[in-house]
Formats: structure tokens, C-alpha cells, sequence
């Protein structure tokens, strides 16, 4: 009797351990092999665009926290660089400088919890993550130094940053920077090399250049497929022309290179503080802008960062009036997961959760 | 820096390449007919000169006479973006064709901009609510909609 | 009475035995005395199990920068008592598309095997609740049924996740059932007995050291047969949320929960009296011994739980067929040949014998998995070019000009 096998549907998500959120994929199964993926989302909307046609431009600040609330700063970022360049806010020196500081400990910290929980997902039962998330905390210390608040910051306004960094902030910085590069080849030591790491990561989940390109996908994830594009170096905002440092980039797109990639990314992120602490210069952190302005009306305005995840751009039309007319979010984890049947298809179910860890989407930011 | 192309003189050369297609422009973007928005996008995207391979977002605002969808395009290799605009009239069914063929990023974004703004992709492959469940009534992000007690609290009753 | 004997089961069963033989018929204070070591025995391994979840999540705690339970009781030592009140006080849930027999007979099964494992383990000098001629064999038969249990509770949840777990249960469990038993086959061998007492009786040197090959292979494939990282692809939380025990709830959980941890009593017990001469060193009370030699394995199982992430199916039976099934089957060779060769003319192994075959083995061993792994390993995966490419200098927006 010959055996008659069917494939078989399962839901993983939205109440699953390694979905990161509530996020949901209708997959084909053969056996243990994937033959289709389908995301679904949107458990999580809480309609944030049309939440900011409902308030004055201060006060969408606090919305973006919420969308990718493992990279606050970023996000504040990208959405004050939008209100300036629509408003024609010049921000201060100081003030560029602070948010550059915040948005590469960010972008430090946001590494951090994609690399540990990559690894969770690898099923390292919660050690690697433990320590990943070690460095993670003194981080956000810091951010608790700077605004009082850990992960929903709001500390970023139109013309620079609500507040100077307080005189305890800079000794735990210099010490946080001498310590970091420590921790991160510890890091790389025990995971790089690891024999069943190398064993699930290396060509899984492998992504070309091409698709990467045709499906906007961006940050750390086009990268890893060997393209050059980082918007910092490609369209530098705040001041980011004035620093040095590379663009890593991977030569696959497997898993291991976005993981590698991510690792590399840290180790720059720390060059910039660095060279930013070294550059920051005196005077006010934040121009002269009041609490409700307007915009002149008909005014449109795309502004974009390279966010932990990619890049974050937030489009703002004005009617003349103290909300925005609109509000748009082009969110990176959302546009990232275009491609998600393409790195997915022909893989494993074991792969389909790392795969899905290693492109670290961000549930906030998906469903907005 | 990303060279943003300046509109009148990309609406000279789109006009060029595809007759009859440029509606208007100004100094930041370009507006196109909207049934001549699928040729203008093959051919932004395959000309040597523009070469505007990564579709970076597409923004619908609604002006409630008519729709505007935004395509915001880049040219790695070239490192230049450019953006297009395109009217959309009317209120029940304003309706666009859609660039998923060309890039697949679009694919999500349209089926976003369908859900919030109710503004219908010819041509993509499956059209369906994306942040929303299937069934819900009206399109929120229009800025005439208004909240109304929904007949029901959840997809399948309850 | 001998102060040393204060810690030795069998001096507690005399007493017990002569006490009650004053008073009752012979063959019923036999039978209560037999009946209470036994009582004793098997509970005690239970207190060992739950003690060793207080052990295992402080010292998962310690080995990632947390804390572990601390609040309740002393260190938090009573942690387990209030967790299983708690799941006591749970709901118990049947799904509705659930095979209710099976579905609630599963867990039993999962569990008996467990005390039944430790009725042949010799604890102590002189104590075992049997020591039946079968031993291994035995021991070999009941872990099978942990096979049956996983597969009856994934079948029977009407769950596709438990039912991935049941199926993924099935191919590796029966995969590493083979090594395991040829190479229980090498210490047969060695001891010329499959009973538990006479392996610790004739093993005048720890087989740890006489048959290390044998040992690395042991380990793997019982920490397959416990479904233990890096083989806990049946219950891969990240993967199946929790695999075959999805669906079960209440004290079903619990029996799962408490199984497992037991299976990993019971093999520390089971290595410790095969390769590590059970309750034999000097000077400590034996049941000490046996309990210090076992808390090292614990913790040796614990160890690798917390530092090895977990493999992926088909790597995991890649391993079972290609590494460990050609390594014990060399392991069984070299040992049938060494014993052919160097026993006595009554065909026993002298300790002089034994220390001989250590060195052979030691350096079969360490030739066998190096070499073997180096044929099976990613050598060939070199990540240094990768690394060093990351800082090409190009163009923004270059494409990789060749991707291999």
C-alpha cells in the first residue's frame, strides 16, 4: 500500500512563544518542510496615524514611542526630523548631537534583543538573551538618566532634545564605552563560532540582493544581502556627515549574516558615541520652539532615519493648523515582511523560527 | 546626500517617455494620470537615467474631493529619489493600478492603503484588509469617516 | 550497631525486618518490611525529583545572571511544593476534538516507567528493590514506553503542534535508542552480566574511564531519550510551544512536568551505575556516594541544558545515524576484541586488565571523534572570509559583484 501524505495547515501565531507579539503566520506544511507562508496582522493596530491627525506636533511625539517600543529614540527621531523639515525648524548643534547619542545606544540596545532573541529562538533556553540583555539595562539607565523614562522616552523634540543630559550621564557613558566592546567579543566568542549556531544559521533563510531591492526591504536585512545602503551614509541627517564609520555588510542574506551584520552594526554604533562625545558642543539643547506651532499650510515633508530596523520615515502634511493634516509611517518591520514567503519557502519549521527571529520585526511598529 | 530630482525637469522626461501622462508638477514631485501611472512606473524603474529600483513607501492622503497617493522612489546605484503623485477622484470607488509586478514591496503598502483609505489596486493579486478584519465597515483613515456602533463587536459574532 | 551503618538502607531494613518478626508471621513482616524500603525508595526519588526543579531553575538562574526562585521557604526551597499545589488547583481541560482515553491515560504512562527504572538501580551497598539478571535490558524495555507516552499525547490532543511534537518524538527517540543499546551492549561486555549489582561488583575500575567512547555516546543518547536541550526538538518551545503536552493542563502538566524532571534523576542514576561504579568509593557511606556521583551528572545534564542551543530535526537524526550509530557500533567492536584477548582463562577482567583497555580505548576514543567529526563537522564552513568582506570599500547602493 503505497502511503498517501497531504500537506497540513498551521497556524503559528498569534498566541505562540517566537511570533515576538502578536503576529500571525498561516503556513503550509509538508511534513516538516514549508511550502507556503502567510503573515497576518493587525492584532495590534491601534490606529496611530489617524491618532496623530488628532493632536498638536509635540504631542505625537508620544505615539511614536509606541511603535517600535524596543527603539524609542529612533523613532523620535525620524518623526522630529520630519516636523523640522516641515516646519523649517533649524534644530541646535547640541541638540543634534544628544540625539545622535540616544539613537546609537538605541540602536545598541535594539542589536541587543534581536541578537538574544535570535538566540532564544535557536532555543539557547534564555542564556544568551540573559546577557544580551545585561548590557540592554545599563542602556537604558542611561535613557533613565537623560529623560526619566526607560522605554518610552520621549525625549527628542522639533529643535533637538527636551532637556540636557544631566552631569552623571557623561561618566556612566565613558564607562558604558569602555565596557561595551568587552561584552561584545564575549558575545561574538560564544556564539559565533558555535558549531550548532553555524549548524542552523548558515545558508537558512537566504534572501538575494534583488528580491531584497524589488521588495523594499532595508536596514540590517538588505545589508546582509551585500547591498551598501544605509541611509546615514546615504542621505546623512542630524549629524551624521560629520562622523566616520562603516557600513558592514553581509555576502548571503542567510541568517547569519543578518545576526553578523547586527553584531558589527553594535560595534559601530559605539565608534559614533565615541566621536560624538568627543565633538558634542556647548550651548542650548533645544531651539527656541513653542509647544503648538503651525506649519505653513499645504507644506509636505518626508523625513527618514536609518532605524534599528530600516528605514523609518514619517510623511507629515500640514493644513496650516496645529495637527498634521496627515500623518504617514513608513514603518520598516511591515515593509520588511514583503519578503517573508521568500526567505521562508523550502525551509523547515525549525528554520521558519529562526528565520522569522533573525529578521527582528517589531510587532508595535507592524500593525502602528 | 539623496539628490531629491527636481519635478518640472522629471515631468519634461517623464513626459517624453511616455506621452500624455504628466498631469502637473512642481519643484518636489510629479503628478501623473492615474491611467498612465503603471507605464510611468515601468518606465522609471527600467530607464537607465532614473533606474528607481527601490520603492521606498506609498502614502495615500485624503484631500476628501479627491485621494493623492504618494510614491516615494530611489535609485541606489545612482543615489537620487523622486517623487510621484497621483490623483485619484471620487468617493466610493476611487481606483488606481497597481506597481506590485513591478515592485514587490508594494504589495503590502496597497493592501494597507485599500484598507485604511478604501482606494482600490487594479491588478493586485489579492486585494484584501490587511490591518483590519475581514468585514469591517468603512475605511478609517478618511477624514470623513466616523465611528459608528458596529452591528457587531467582533468577526464571527459575539 | 556500626555508626556508619546509621546510613545504610540495608541496616534499617534488618532492623525493621527482626523488629516485626517478633511480633508477626514471618512472611508478613517480609512483606512490610520489603513494602516499606520500597514505599521509602520510590518516594524518596520523587522529593529528589522535586528538589532537583528547586536545584535546576536556581542554578539556571545563576548561570544567567538572574536570581532564580527565592521567596518561598528557605532559598526558595519550597518553590516546587507551591507550584504543584498551584497546578493541583488548576482546571483540567479535555479539547473538544481530543481521543478522552488516551488523551488521559498518556501522562501515567509517561510516568510509571520512572519508578519502575529505579526499582533495579542499586542505591546503596546491598540495596536494591531487585536486582533482577536483566537489568539493562530491562531498563532498556521500560524507557521505550516513554516513546509510547509522547506519541499517545500527541495523537490524542487533536493539536497540529502536539502532533509535530508526537512525529518529531517518534523518528529521534527510536533513532537513539540504537546507539543507547549497543553500547549498554559494550558494558555487558566488560561486566559479563546485564545485572545492575554485578556491573557495580565487577567494575574494579569506573567504566568511565575504561570505555569513554562509550560514555560521550551514553550521555548523547539518553539526553535524546530525555528530550533534553540540545535535543528537545519534541517539546521545542520556541518552535511547537510546548510539543506534545500543548493541550494538557492540571496535574496532567504536572505528571508530564515531573516525569521529566524524574527521567533525569533516574539517568544520572543509571549513569552513575554504569560508568561511574555505582555507590562503590571508600570512606563515605555508600547511599552518599551514590547521591554525590548523581548530583554531579545532574548538574552535567543541567549544564549543557543551559549553554547548547538546539539542533534541528533532520540534523538531529543526521546525528543519531551518521555519528553516533557508526561510533558505538566501533566501541562494541573494539571492546568484544579487547575482552576476547585479554580475559582470564575463566573469562573475568582483571583491574590490571581493565586500567590496559582504558588506555586503548582513551585513544580510540579521542581518534574516533575527532576524526568522525571532522568528517561530519561544518569545517567547511569558513567564517573568517564572510567577516572580512563586511568592510568591502564600494559605491553606495553596490550590489555583491559575485554571490557564491
Amino acid at each position: 500500500m503505497a502511503t498517501r501524505t497531504e500537506p497540513i495547515t498551521v497556524n503559528i501565531g498569534p498566541q505562540h512563544p517566537s511570533t515576538h507579539g502578536v503576529f500571525r503566520m498561516r503556513v503550509t506544511f509538508d511534513g516538516e518542510d514549508i511550502l507556503n507562508v502567510e503573515p497576518v496582522f493587525g492584532y495590534l493596530h491601534r490606529g496611530s496615524e489617524k491618532l496623530a491627525e488628532e493632536r498638536n506636533y509635540t504631542q505625537v511625539i508620544t505615539l511614536t514611542d509606541r511603535l517600535d517600543y524596543v527603539a524609542s529614540q529612533t523613532n523620535n527621531q525620524a518623526y522630529c526630523i520630519a516636523v523640522e523639515k516641515l516646519a523649517g525648524i533649524q534644530p541646535t548643534e547640541r541638540g543634534m548631537y544628544l540625539r545622535v547619542i540616544a539613537a546609537e545606544l538605541q540602536r545598541i540596545a535594539s542589536h541587543l534583543v534581536a541578537t538574544g532573541f535570535l538566540l532564544q529562538d535557536l532555543g539557547a533556553f534564555a542564556t544568551p538573551l540573559m546577557y544580551c540583555f545585561r548590557e540592554r539595562e545599563r542602556i537604558l539607565e542611561m535613557f533613565e538618566m537623560l529623560c526619566g523614562a526607560r522605554i518610552t522616552v520621549s525625549y527628542m523634540r522639533p529643535g533637538g532634545v527636551f532637556q540636557d543630559a544631566p552631569e552623571d550621564f557623561w561618566p556612566a557613558l565613558t564607562t558604558f564605552l569602555e565596557d561595551m566592546p568587552g561584552y561584545l567579543d564575549e558575545l561574538d566568542m560564544l556564539l559565533t563560532g558555535n558549531e550548532i549556531i553555524v549548524g542552523r544559521t548558515f545558508d537558512v533563510g537566504v534572501l538575494k540582493p534583488e528580491i531584497a531591492i524589488n521588495g523594499s526591504v532595508s536596514g540590517p536585512i538588505l545589508r546582509s544581502t551585500g547591498v551598501r545602503w544605509d541611509i546615514r551614509k546615504a542621505d546623512p541627517y542630524d549629524i551624521y556627515d560629520r562622523i566616520e564609520f562603516d557600513v558592514p555588510i553581509g555576502t548571503r542574506g542567510d541568517n547569519w549574516d543578518r545576526y553578523k551584520v547586527r553584531l558589527e552594526e553594535m560595534r559601530q554604533s559605539l565608534r559614533i558615541v565615541e566621536q560624538c562625545v568627543a565633538q558634542i558642543p556647548e550651548g542650548p539643547a533645544r531651539a527656541e520652539v513653542p509647544f503648538v506651532f503651525r506649519p505653513p499650510a499645504g507644506a509636505e515633508a518626508y523625513g527618514r532615519v536609518e532605524a534599528p530596523k530600516g528605514e523609518l520615515g514619517f510623511y507629515l502634511v500640514s493644513d496650516g493648523t496645529i495637527a498634521p493634516y496627515r500623518c504617514k509611517i513608513r514603518s520598516p518591520s511591515m515593509i520588511n515582511l514583503s519578503v517573508l514567503s521568500d526567505i521562508l519557502v523550502g525551509y523547515k519549521l525549525a528554520d521558519l523560527i529562526v528565520t522569522f527571529g533573525s529578521t527582528d520585526i517589531n510587532m508595535g511598529e507592524v500593525d502602528r | 546626500m539623496t539628490a531629491w530630482l527636481d519635478g518640472v525637469e522629471l515631468a519634461r522626461g517623464i513626459e517624453e517617455a511616455v506621452p500624455g501622462s504628466v498631469e502637473s508638477s512642481n519643484a518636489t514631485a510629479v503628478w501623473v494620470r492615474p491611467e498612465r501611472l503603471h507605464d510611468v512606473a515601468a518606465r522609471l524603474k527600467q530607464a537607465e537615467a532614473w533606474d528607481f529600483e527601490y520603492l521606498n513607501a506609498i502614502t495615500a492622503v485624503d484631500y476628501v474631493e479627491y485621494f493623492e497617493v504618494i510614491y516615494h522612489l530611489t535609485s541606489m546605484r545612482i543615489n537620487q529619489a523622486c517623487i510621484i503623485k497621483v490623483k485619484c477622484w471620487g468617493r466610493d470607488e476611487p481606483s488606481l493600478p497597481s506597481v506590485v509586478d513591478l515592485w514587490q514591496g508594494a504589495d503590502l503598502q496597497e493592501r494597507e492603503i485599500y484598507d485604511l483609505m478604501g482606494v482600490v489596486f487594479t491588478g493586485h493579486p489579492s486585494l484584501r484588509r490587511l490591518l483590519l478584519w475581514e468585514g469591517y465597515i468603512g475605511h478609517p483613515l478618511r477624514r470623513d469617516y466616523l465611528e459608528e456602533p458596529l452591528p457587531y463587536s467582533w468577526p464571527h459574532g459575539g | 550497631m556500626d555508626p556508619r551503618g546509621f546510613f545504610e538502607l540495608n541496616t534499617w531494613y534488618r532492623g525493621l525486618y527482626l523488629t516485626l518478626d517478633n511480633v508477626l508471621p514471618s512472611w508478613m513482616s517480609y512483606f512490610i518490611a520489603g513494602f516499606a524500603v520500597m514505599f521509602a525508595i520510590v518516594n524518596a526519588m520523587m522529593l529528589l525529583a522535586t528538589l532537583y526543579i528547586w536545584f535546576e531553575r536556581r542554578a539556571l538562574g545563576r548561570f544567567q545572571v538572574r536570581q532564580g526562585p527565592n521567596r518561598w521557604g528557605p532559598f526558595g526551597l519550597l518553590q516546587p511544593i507551591a507550584d504543584a499545589l498551584k497546578i493541583l488547583g488548576k482546571e483540567d481541560i479535555v479539547p473538544h476534538g481530543a481521543d478522552r482515553w488516551v488523551f488521559n491515560i498518556a501522562p501515567i504512562v509517561m510516568f510509571f516507567p520512572v519508578p519502575m527504572i529505579v526499582a533495579v538501580l542499586p542505591i546503596a551497598k546491598n540495596v536494591a528493590i531487585t536486582d533482577i539478571n536483566v537489568g539493562l535490558l530491562f531498563v532498556v524495555a521500560i524507557t521505550g514506553f516513554s516513546t509510547l507516552a509522547i506519541f499517545m499525547a500527541g495523537w490524542a490532543s487533536g493539536n497540529r503542534y502536539a502532533l509535530f511534537g508526537a512525529a518529531r518524538a517518534v523518528a529521534m527517540l527510536i533513532s537513539y535508542e540504537i546507539p543507547l543499546i549497543i553500547t549498554l551492549g559494550s558494558i555487558a561486555l566488560l561486566s559479563g552480566s546485564l545485572a545492575m549489582g554485578t556491573i557495580v561488583a565487577t567494575q574494579n575500575v569506573p567504566y568511565l574511564l575504561v570505555q569513554p567512547l562509550a560514555f560521550v555516546i551514553f550521555m548523547m543518547a539518553i539526553s535524546a531519550e530525555m528530550n533534553r536541550s540540545p535535543f528537545d526538538i519534541v517539546e521545542a518551545e520556541s518552535e511547537l510551544i510546548a510539543g506534545y503536552h500543548t493541550e494538557y493542563s492540571g496535574m496532567k502538566f504536572g505528571m508530564f512536568m515531573l516525569a521529566e524532571f524524574a527521567a533525569v534523576i533516574v539517568a544520572s542514576g543509571l549513569a552513575t551505575t554504569i560508568f561511574l561504579q555505582g555507590w562503590r568509593w571508600p570512606f563515605l557511606p555508600s547511599a552518599i556516594w551514590f547521591l554525590l556521583k548523581m548530583g554531579m551528572f545532574v548538574f552535567l545534564f543541567l549544564w549543557i541544558r543551559a549553554t547548547i542551543p538546539r539542533l534541528r530535526v533532520d540534523q538531529i537524526l543526521a546525528f543519531a545515524w551518521k555519528f553516533l550509530l557508526p561510533l558505538s557500533v566501533v566501541s562494541l567492536f573494539a571492546t568484544a576484541l579487547e575482552v576476547f584477548f585479554l580475559r582470564e582463562p575463566d573469562g573475568s577482567l582483571t583491574t590490571n586488565t581493565l586500567w590496559i583497555m582504558s588506555g586503548i580505548n582513551f585513544g580510540l576514543a579521542i581518534v574516533a571523534l575527532v576524526g568522525w567529526a571532522n568528517v561530519l563537522g561544518h569545517r567547511r564552513y569558513n567564517p573568517a572570509p564572510r567577516i572580512a568582506s563586511m568592510y568591502r570599500d564600494g559605491p553606495l547602493g553596490s550590489r555583491p559583484v559575485e554571490v557564491q
